[in-house]
């Protein structure tokens, strides 16, 4: 009797979601924290807004974690439809060919109006193969800014430097003598070598930044960065910047804390910073960059993260995601999105919805992202793409510690990560032979 | 000895059934796995892959990383087992002296023991908090500038710490057991062949504790290369940066995190046969001078 009642329950179950006939797509992400929550509250409202579509979102983990359970749960034919990757594994995540639906034929399949030139320019290609299709579709994007103490900068009578020559003779001395640490940044490969690549147009691997090609060699060993590594290590000797480890929070108490006047981080950093009751003032500007070296400066590389659909799911589901995509982009989300976070709104439309509410008015420096991302465009500013990316960036982490360390020679240092990088490179490119 | 014997020959491969298959599931097939991807090149979705015969090992053992890495799990594993091993020993001799009160004192000492590792990682990292921990306001006002995470010995030096720490209970346990198991006959003999404390304890005592310290001995081994991977985990913070890593968390590194299948595996069949030759090793050389009662 019990068995009966069970399966008739069952068949029961069954019929009634047959009738509703909600399509339900899962959504795995890195976002921890207050960005979970409004990862949270995006999909809910997604979900009120129409009865077709049901979307899951569920928390993974860090970047890397998030990453590497999608790939295990694409192996084992369990993948999620949307997966959040973060942009240094984006070339493992393209390379795969056949692991995702291009978002852009996503949308368009599903009819979707898709222009790829409606995305603000910075984030329009970072995520695009080599035929400037975009495969994912950006996210999260955020870019390294710099923020300051602004009670800091009165004390020691000094304005935000914007070259790196301004903030070793003028302002870093003066905060020094105001009782200030004036420096420190939250991570290294992305701040101090990515995009110190990008606001300076210099190339950071072969292959058009490794777009056009596997057979990538990193260019990472360039003069150029040795020198300001030089100076790192030099104001590291004399007081100018403070490290404290690889880990990204570590970097960011001391600024919180008002020890450290100057600290450079994600422009995604300014709704955690301004969500704080914090004991000063801070307003944000430009990362600075070498006059020695460029000046004509030019824009940055997005940071953060994007969204993959994944293949081998049903037309149905790829209809759900793609209805999804279309939610996440309109400008109202992407508003939304980037007051509670401080990531860029990925879209000209939503940027422009911004200035006309004007936030930037109320909140200066959370237009600082965008209007770095903005800045001329120069030949290598578009992105970079090589694989095994992370292992490269553990790389770049361990000898940039080591430099700081005083472990290693800035000369070795580099060669160290021009010898690695292309090691992993070559190994990479293997992986990708069919 | 009476000789027990099964009359049906198939009931003693049934009862084995269960405990093949799981040794074959979780260690077998892995173990193959393993060994045949670490002469692949694959890619982490798993489309495609090339064969590269020796070329991942060849790799490791001209990487001055892994070398780092190598170097740092010796100096680990020596430096926690000898410490945790050590102190252990140490206060069990003096808790098996102890009579008033000798139970709480025995169980405030076990009480680590309930603490899994990466808690007692996550312990170590508000202890040693570069803004306010505790154990570094200590170093720094003895004129020690410890900064975790910034300083490769620094750090280290807490893995250690933690790990000894943590392990130490475990330890203290079995050495107490062990002491209290010697027949009290034994040692009032002992007590009127020699006055001297400290020389009946290696005459006597420390002879008769040998069976547990082998045990020991070994467990702490297998613990302080594999066990202390959360231990670790939670000091690097996700980042591995300069810090020191065991080759165990290289392989969970280089594999989980960075998506190198083929040289994780290397890795990981170097590991396997390092265990391998340690097991013999002990076993062979160490195990014939312990006698068992």
């Amino acid at each position: 009797m019990t068995r009966v009642s069970i399966l008739s329950a069952a068949a029961l179950s069954m019929m009634a979601s047959g009738v509703a006939a909600q399509t339900e797509i899962t959504w795995w992400h890195a976002m921890g924290g207050a960005l979970g929550e409004t990862v949270n509250q995006i999909a809910t409202d997604f979900n009120a807004s129409q009865s077709e579509y049901q979307i899951t979102p569920a928390f993974k983990g860090t970047y890397e974690e998030a990453l590497t359970a999608g790939i295990a749960a694409f192996r084992a034919g369990e993948q999620p439809n949307i997966l959040q990757v973060f942009d240094a594994g984006a070339a493992t995540v393209i390379g795969a060919r056949g692991a995702t639906i291009p978002v852009q034929d996503l949308l368009t399949a599903n009819g979707v109006e898709f222009d790829i030139n409606d995305y603000i320019s910075g984030v329009r290609y970072f995520y695009a193969d080599s035929d400037d299709k975009m495969i994912g579709m950006p996210f999260n994007s955020s870019s390294p800014i710099m923020y300051y103490n602004l009670q800091a900068m009165e004390a020691a009578g000094v304005e935000a430097p914007k070259t790196w020559e301004e903030f070793e003779a003028v302002t870093a001395p003066a905060l020094v003598e105001a009782g200030y640490t004036p420096l420190a940044q939250s991570h290294s490969p992305w701040i101090f070598a990515e995009n110190f690549m990008s606001r300076h147009d210099l190339p950071f691997a072969t292959n058009d930044n490794g777009y056009t090609g596997t057979d990538t060699q990193i260019l990472i060993n360039s003069p150029e960065i040795k020198m300001h590594w030089s100076h790192v290590k030099s104001w590291l000797d004399s007081g100018y910047y403070a490290w404290f480890g690889a880990g990204w929070g570590d970097n960011q108490t001391p600024f919180e804390e008002g020890k450290v006047a100057i600290w450079l981080g994600s422009s995604g950093s300014f709704g955690g910073l301004s969500k704080l009751d914090l004991p000063f003032e801070f307003s944000a500007t430009y990362l600075p960059y070498w006059e020695a070296v460029t000046t004509t400066p030019t824009q940055t590389f997005i940071g953060g993260a994007s969204l993959f659909a994944m293949s081998g799911k049903s037309d149905d589901e790829n209809k759900a995601t793609a209805a999804f995509f279309e939610f996440l982009t309109s400008p109202e989300v992407q508003y939304m999105w980037h007051q509670e976070t401080g990531y860029v709104p990925i879209t000209i439309a939503a940027y422009e919805m911004a200035q006309a509410d004007g936030y930037y008015d109320r909140a200066p420096a959370a237009e600082v992202g965008i209007k770095q991302l903005s800045l001329p465009a120069g030949e290598n500013t578009k992105g970079y793409r090589m694989g095994f990316y992370v292992q490269i960036r553990d790389v770049m982490n361990r000898e940039f510690g080591r430099i700081l360390g005083g472990e290693t020679s800035v000369d070795d240092a580099f060669s160290a990560m021009e010898r690695e990088g292309n090691e992993l490179l070559a190994k990479f490119a293997l992986t990708q032979a069919q | 000895m009476k000789r027990a014997a099964f009359t049906n020959r198939w009931l003693p491969i049934l009862l084995l059934v269960p405990q093949i298959s799981i040794i074959g599931i979780f260690f077998y097939w892995p173990a193959i796995h393993a060994l045949r991807s670490s002469f692949y090149l694959q890619d982490p979705f798993g489309f495609s892959e090339t064969f590269v015969g020796f070329s991942n090992y060849a790799s490791l053992f001209n990487s001055p990383a892994y070398g780092r890495a190598a170097i740092f799990t010796v100096c680990f594993t020596l430096l926690v087992t000898i410490l945790s091993l050590g102190i252990a020993l140490l206060l069990a001799v003096k808790a098996d002296k102890v009579v008033r009160g000798a139970k709480t004192y025995r169980t405030l000492l076990m009480w680590v023991y309930a603490v899994a590792p990466p808690v007692a990682g996550v312990m170590g990292l508000i202890l040693f908090n570069q803004s306010w921990g505790p154990i570094a306001d200590l170093f720094k006002s003895l004129g020690w500038d410890f900064a975790l995470g910034v300083h490769y010995y620094d750090t280290a030096f807490a893995m250690v710490l933690i790990s000894v720490w943590k392990q130490i209970p475990v330890n203290f346990i079995f050495f107490l057991s062990g002491l209290q198991s010697i027949p009290k006959s034994v040692r009032e003999a002992a007590m009127i062949d020699n006055r001297s404390t400290a020389g009946r304890f290696w005459d006597v005592t420390f002879p008769l504790l040998a069976p547990t310290g082998f045990f020991l001995l070994i467990t702490n081994i297998t613990y302080s290369l594999f066990d202390t991977f959360g231990i670790i985990d939670t000091v690097v913070k996700g980042e591995p940066g300069n810090n020191p890593m065991t080759l165990v968390y290289k392989v969970y590194v280089d594999g989980f995190r960075g998506n190198d299948l083929g040289g994780s595996s290397a890795q990981s069949v170097v590991l396997m046969v390092l265990v391998l030759a340690m097991t013999v090793f002990q076993f062979r050389l160490v195990e014939r001078r312990i006698h068992y009662t």
